[in-house]
């Protein structure tokens, strides 16, 4: 899932500073999971900057909607109708959501009201960990299962470095060793074959927007 | 026991504090209330085992994003107590009025007013 915070709300005010009237997309998928931008969100965040604004004798009316993903077009067409009523839209999704609301609607200006933060783990309500970068070249199959690019801090395709400290990373005593985790994993594995073998540096296709088509599909036109 | 309390205060029951949402309790700041408060079960006590304690979180969610706003976020509290001590609750409410009185009405009351004229 994708883990976003959302950002201060001092930014935020900011960013509607000279806008009478916003339209608040909220997105029903990662980012409502991870309780950052969901319907309920929304509804807190327009109350707020609602109240903010009255006091500054400044009022802003504050629409709200909440639509089931901002990264699938299909999704986004029952917004058509409504932004023409509004002068700017403020997208509680993640940076792709935000980009897709702004790409179907170029004329608007179009506002982020969170941080999209990590790709994450659940750990309990309210608790989310990073556990993947995706880097798009994955070797958990040789690590046990625990991904060295987002855990070690160096993020080393093969490890571990001169740091590991006892279980722990140099970088802080309370920070475990990737590598170390991974060792452990896979003694107790009996896979310990697996450490030994070299994967090659990341070719950094992170560096590019990357563009992935199923097997079975083809790109089409643009709708 | 006839008990007197403030007759300023407007009871809205649910069934345990843990129903209370953020957004009830900011929302009656936002429609001009000049304060809001949660009586929840003694803490350790609740029926639903952590109700009230969410409760608690909430409300001290609450009280930040007001601040940020730019209103006391003090207007919003949560008090505990169990269900047999009446007298507690009409002190709890006379504290709690007392205590908004101190602070004056919310300044967002004639927004509030306005909207129920038109």
């Amino acid at each position: 899932m994708i883990v976003a915070k959302r950002k201060p709300f001092e930014e935020i005010k900011n960013l509607l500073k000279g806008y009478r009237k916003v339209l608040n997309v909220g997105c029903g998928t990662c980012v409502a999971v991870c309780l950052v931008g969901g319907e309920k969100e929304v509804a807190v965040l327009n109350a707020e900057l609602d109240m903010a604004r009255k006091l500054e004798e400044n009022p802003v009316e504050m629409g709200a909607i909440t639509v089931e993903r901002q990264c699938d077009m299909e999704y986004l067409e029952i917004l058509d109708s409504m932004v023409d009523e509004y002068e700017a839209l403020l997208s509680m999704a993640c940076g792709a959501g935000i980009q897709f609301l702004a790409e179907r609607y170029p004329a608007k200006p179009v506002l982020p009201a969170v941080d999209t933060t990590f790709l994450g783990v659940n750990q309990t309500v309210g608790w989310y960990e990073e556990r993947c970068r995706s880097c798009s070249s994955c070797v958990l199959g040789l690590t046990g299962g625990i991904c060295p690019v987002t855990m070690c801090a160096k993020g080393l395709y093969n490890g571990p470095c001169g740091g590991t400290n006892k279980g722990s990373c140099e970088i802080d005593k309370n920070q475990p060793c990737a590598w170390y985790q991974i060792y452990e994993r896979l003694k107790a594995q009996n896979r310990l074959d697996c450490i030994l073998e070299i994967t090659p540096p990341s070719e950094w296709q992170n560096q590019i927007p990357r563009t992935v088509i199923q097997p079975g599909y083809k790109k089409q036109e643009k709708k | 026991m006839r008990l007197d309390y403030p007759s300023n205060i407007k009871i809205i029951r649910v069934p345990c504090t843990g129903k209370v949402d953020v957004m009830h309790l900011l929302g009656a700041i936002q429609k001009g209330a000049d304060g809001v408060y949660c009586v929840g079960c003694m803490e350790g006590a609740c029926h639903y085992n952590a109700g009230n304690l969410r409760a608690r979180e909430r409300v001290m969610h609450v009280q930040k994003l007001l601040e940020e706003v730019g209103i006391e976020g003090d207007r919003v509290r949560m008090y505990n107590l169990s269900s047999g001590e009446g007298p507690t609750f009409a002190a709890y409410a006379k504290e709690m009025t007392e205590h908004i009185k101190k602070l004056g009405p919310n300044p967002l009351k004639k927004w509030a007013r306005a909207k129920n004229k038109e």
